[in-house]
């Protein structure tokens, strides 16, 4: 299936969910809304016409103008031994997820593919987005008693980390020599 | 020198205390094998057969602190990782040197501004004997630092040690 039938058959199952579809560009995607967003990505990896039996990648977006987060979901299809005929012209698409960056509450694809588990984790971890009904959302890669997500544009780095200077520069640690 | 001449059977030579210890320490130093980032790469050819740190007796990497005398900070230290290096500083055996290798021990490096995660500066957290700047430092810079290192501590002394200067002086 092409982009646009994909998004196409989507539309027809889902209807008011998709907000918006974008084709253009080499990266195609629609964005789904929230609430019916685990339903959208069963239909995704379940039915024959589309099995998207692998998740590539969860990333996460700071949309700084308009007080929100984004997580995008890049999906593929791989020849397993469940599945060995791909579906006719398969292709790769993704799934884009809004939410506000106040309470950002998105529910959980772990269950569905194992590989969102440390992903989601990172999304957690670098970008503050809680994933309800992850199996262990924990952080991933910084240290669990960090303070803060890193990646959100209004973070700020910390000036000590247990008894570490989390800076030399001049301007911010005062010397007085 | 006449007092001591026939005195003792030939093949033995005299030195002080001193130039014998600190022959032996110097030409025979184990790193820890500590690469945290690119700099290990570099590292490795050092000790690799072109560069051959074998050379200075100071080819033996050893995998645990218990056995080594020099960490080779080779790498860009996290704030993670800073307890673990500590931990592995306190158990290296006396006397014990660190060389910070590379822009990112040295002071911070590319991560010096924005890097929310990165120690800026190996020696926030232990003493260092030799900076050895680069990014990453070629195999020769490595070498460089390797033997201004052995001359540290071939002027090392056991006699004379650092004393505390006492400025006040006692009345009466």
């Amino acid at each position: 299936m092409t982009p646009e039938e994909i998004s196409k058959l989507l539309k027809s199952e889902f209807g008011e969910a998709i907000v918006e579809i974008v084709l253009d560009g080499g990266h195609p995607y629609v964005q789904v809304d929230v609430a019916r967003w685990l339903e959208v990505a069963k239909f995704l990896r379940d039915d024959a016409r589309l099995a998207f039996n692998f998740l590539r990648a969860v990333t996460s977006l700071d949309l700084v103008a308009d007080g929100k987060l984004a997580c995008v979901y890049d999906f593929d299809q791989l020849p397993t031994s469940n599945l060995t005929e791909l579906p006719a012209g398969t292709c790769e698409f993704a799934v884009r997820v809004v939410i506000d960056a106040a309470d950002p509450v998105i529910p959980s694809v772990a269950q569905l593919w194992p590989t969102a588990n440390w992903h989601e984790r990172e999304a957690f971890d670098l970008m503050g987005i809680r994933f309800s009904g992850h199996p262990d959302l924990r952080r991933i890669l910084c240290p669990d008693d960090w303070v803060g997500h890193p990646l959100r544009k209004d973070y700020e780095f910390p000036l000590e980390y247990h008894g570490i200077p989390g800076t030399t520069e001049c301007e911010l640690t005062n010397p007085r020599h | 020198m006449s007092w001591i001449e026939n005195r003792v059977d030939d093949g033995v030579i005299m030195t002080t205390v001193d130039w014998a210890i600190n022959w032996g320490r110097s030409n025979s130093l184990w790193p820890m094998t500590f690469g945290l980032a690119c700099c290990a790469i570099e590292m490795m050819a050092t000790g690799a057969s072109r560069f051959d740190m074998d050379r200075f007796g100071a080819g033996a990497f050893r995998a645990t602190p218990r056995q080594a005398d020099l960490m080779i900070v080779a790498g860009t230290v996290t704030y993670k990782m800073a307890a673990r290096l500590k931990r592995l500083y306190n158990q290296m055996p006396e006397p014990k040197y660190v060389m910070a290798m590379g822009a990112c021990t040295v002071g911070g490096g590319p991560y010096f501004k924005y890097g929310y995660g990165i120690v800026k500066g190996v020696d926030l957290i232990v003493p260092v004997d030799v900076y050895v700047p680069g990014c990453p430092p070629r195999p020769e810079s490595l070498l460089e630092g390797l033997m201004r290192l052995q001359d540290q501590i071939r002027h090392q002394s056991r006699a004379k040690r650092p004393v505390t200067k006492i400025t006040e002086t006692v009345q009466g």
